[in-house]
């Protein structure tokens, strides 16, 4: 009898410790699945093609403070000269009669001076501008390298290792959005931080802005807030015959904004 | 270089006007890009008046056509340099053609120089050279020799079936080369005509403006180097071949400036969006060089001179000196015309709101004294080549001193004082 029951005994014993080490494999596998997890390094998996970029900008929201402005030149190095922006603000300022006043001294950067005029005012508000990440870009089209492009999350990007400076781009350009970086020679733009969002985080100037004009979001998400700024707000874009399908959203603008 | 004039541009507003965006404070396009088009202009003028000879056997013109086939070379050598010059990143340039981007205007340069250079100015000028190379590579001696022997690239046949299978190979390149001219140039125009953000340029006449302008300043130009050449090699100029380009060129005048009147016609009548802020253009930025310079100095009174020379009964002294100042007020004018297209477009704010100034600096590599250097430099090129490839006419008449003074009794010649 011993003899025959030593070897079930093996057995079972073999079986219970394979049991026992298998789930501790097993555990570990989920501990660590799960540490990586919420180390947050999933990122590592950011799929460009998942994603959609875009903005809005709540007129009525925006008072000209021009943080954004100086959040976006500190963010992105752009020369803090009042000639070179990758978003600035402009003033608009429309009388009882008469011509449309528009300014944006520096870009609005250090806000806007008091205006002294004589003429009723019918009315006035501020209007953020910035590279409206196009479907159809013209800058694209006409750059006779392909160093500017569309990546594959919606934003129009420069590649300035590639770019020879020729400034075709800038011309092409029908909102004025792109400089010529006065050091480097190559053209630059807004990239809607694209530094920063591929990293799940908001670009500088959405960022910054007290009051919340500034809408960031995915088109290819439900839950972007850009889903519940199209439901409430009056949309439109900026130049619609040019034909260029910008994907900067503007709610409630005047026509007189171009 | 750029920033003493933005600083200005900044610190008073330096006579911007309205509301211009803030990153157009700085004009991006500047002479060497007017001067761009102004030469590769002069090459397609000078080459489709060469061709004229060629393929529609206009006899009056034969004395100039190598001439005018060097011309365009020249100018073709010196057009690229501009453009390098003005690149932000000079070193690059090169991805334009290893990497071009299909669906850019400006990428498709690279096959159109090339071709134009390569296919149709050098293997014409080859073929029609060809006979002439082998004899002097036998004639000359020493370096000039090797340099000959070279130029033969190795073929020394020179029978009469040969020369005639040259003759035929010629005027079908040339064949060739008439559509490669107006696509030379009527691309230029298209870079800028296809611009939609542009409302200065944007305009399907663009090219066409372009072309004709070219062949107003390429025959112009032919003109002012067949009358400094002929002077200082003291030979008599041949007035039928000068009567006749004066013919062609007032000719070209005429289309082009009626294709240009058309398109401010049409944008007058149009009266688009833009219509206030250009009008406010042309009559304050624009005034000197697009009314003054380009119309009535570069346009109207040369063409009434030729209209004066061809209609009255003027004697051969007047003509010449009709002519003369005609092809070189011409010059100015179609300088002008590419000034108002490349700066112009850029003086008004694509808000349509204002006007910026341009201000040209001296020095640095987008300066007055670089565009100088490459409007002179093509004629340098020009002076080298007359000598390894004379272009000039067999059987011509010297003008002898004596000749010279008897004329100076008659009348007083700028032509030959200038």
């Amino acid at each position: 009898m011993m003899n025959t029951n030593r070897p079930q005994m093996w057995r079972r014993d073999f079986l219970k410790t394979c049991a026992q080490k298998l789930s501790l494999i097993a555990g570990s596998i989920v501990a660590v699945g799960g540490m990586k997890a919420m180390a947050g390094e999933e990122n590592d998996k950011y799929n460009p093609s998942e994603h959609n970029y875009a903005m809005a900008i709540d007129i009525h929201k925006c008072i000209g403070c021009g943080r954004c402005v100086e959040a976006c030149k500190k963010e992105n190095n752009v020369p803090l000269d009042g000639a070179h922006f990758r978003t600035w603000v402009e003033r608009y300022i429309i009388p009882e009669d008469g011509e449309t006043y528009v300014d944006s001294p520096n870009g609005g950067m250090n806000g806007f001076p008091e205006l002294k005029s004589d003429k009723n005012v019918l009315r006035t508000f501020f209007v953020p501008k910035l590279c409206n990440h196009c479907e159809d870009p013209p800058c694209v089209q006409v750059c006779p390298v392909g160093a500017t492009y569309i990546s594959p999350d919606g934003v129009v990007l420069v590649d300035s290792e590639y770019c020879v400076g020729c400034r075709y781009c800038i011309q092409a350009c029908p909102y004025g959005a792109r400089y010529l970086h006065p050091e480097k020679l190559v053209a630059e733009k807004c990239t809607f931080c694209y530094h920063r969002i591929t990293k799940g985080l908001l670009p500088a100037c959405v960022e910054v802005c007290p009051t919340g004009a500034r809408i960031f979001g995915d088109l290819k998400k439900t839950s972007s807030p850009l889903r519940r700024f199209f439901h409430f707000m009056d949309i439109s874009v900026l130049k619609p015959w040019m034909n260029t399908k910008p994907k900067v959203y503007y709610g409630s603008i005047d026509g007189e904004v171009k | 270089m750029v920033e003493p004039v933005l600083q200005s541009l900044l610190a008073d507003g330096g006579g911007i006007t309205g509301f211009v965006f803030p990153n157009e404070y700085e004009l991006h396009w500047g002479l060497l890009i007017v001067v761009y088009p102004y030469l590769t202009g002069l090459v397609a003028g000078a080459f489709i008046l060469a061709s004229l000879e060629r393929v529609f056997n206009v006899k009056a013109l034969q004395p100039i056509y190598r001439l005018a086939l060097l011309t365009a070379l020249s100018f073709m050598i010196i057009a690229p340099l501009p453009l390098l010059a003005h690149l932000g990143r000079p070193e690059r340039a090169l991805e334009m053609f290893l990497t071009p981007h299909t669906s850019s205007a400006m990428a498709m340069f690279g096959f159109v120089y090339a071709w134009y250079l390569a296919v149709v100015l050098l293997l014409e000028i080859w073929f029609d050279y060809r006979r002439d190379i082998v004899q002097w590579s036998k004639e000359k001696k020493g370096l000039a020799r090797i340099l000959y022997l070279i130029l033969t690239l190795g073929v020394s046949d020179i029978s009469e079936k040969a020369v005639k299978f040259d003759h035929k190979i010629g005027r079908i390149i040339t064949v060739i080369g008439i559509p490669s001219a107006f696509l030379l140039h009527g691309y230029v125009g298209f870079i800028f005509g296809s611009i939609k953000a542009n409302p200065w340029w944007s305009s399907v006449l663009m090219p066409i403006v372009f072309l004709f302008s070219a062949i107003v300043s390429g025959i112009a130009l032919v003109i002012l180097v067949y009358m400094v050449t002929t002077l200082f090699r003291w030979k008599k100029l041949n007035m039928a071949c000068l009567d006749k380009l004066a013919d062609l060129l007032l000719y070209a005048v005429i289309v082009d400036f009626s294709l240009e009147l058309l398109d401010f016609v049409h944008r007058l009548y149009e009266s688009e969006e833009s219509i206030n802020i250009l009008s406010e253009m042309i009559s304050s930025r624009l005034f000197m060089s697009l009314i003054i310079s380009q119309i009535i100095i570069g346009t109207l009174i040369p063409a009434l001179s030729i209209v004066m020379a061809r209609t009255r009964r003027v004697n051969a002294e007047m003509r010449r000196i009709l002519y003369f100042i005609a092809a070189l007020l011409i010059q100015v004018g179609i300088f002008s015309t590419r000034w108002n297209v490349v700066i112009g477009g850029q003086l008004f704010s694509k808000s349509l709101r204002g006007l910026t100034v341009y201000k040209l600096d001296l020095m640095g590599p987008e300066g007055l004294l670089m565009a100088i250097a490459l409007l002179v430099m093509p004629f340098i090129v020009l002076f080298i080549l007359t000598k390894v490839l004379p272009p000039w006419p067999e059987g011509e008449e010297n003008d002898t001193p004596a000749d010279e003074a008897d004329r100076a009794k008659d009348t007083l010649s700028p032509v030959r004082t200038s």
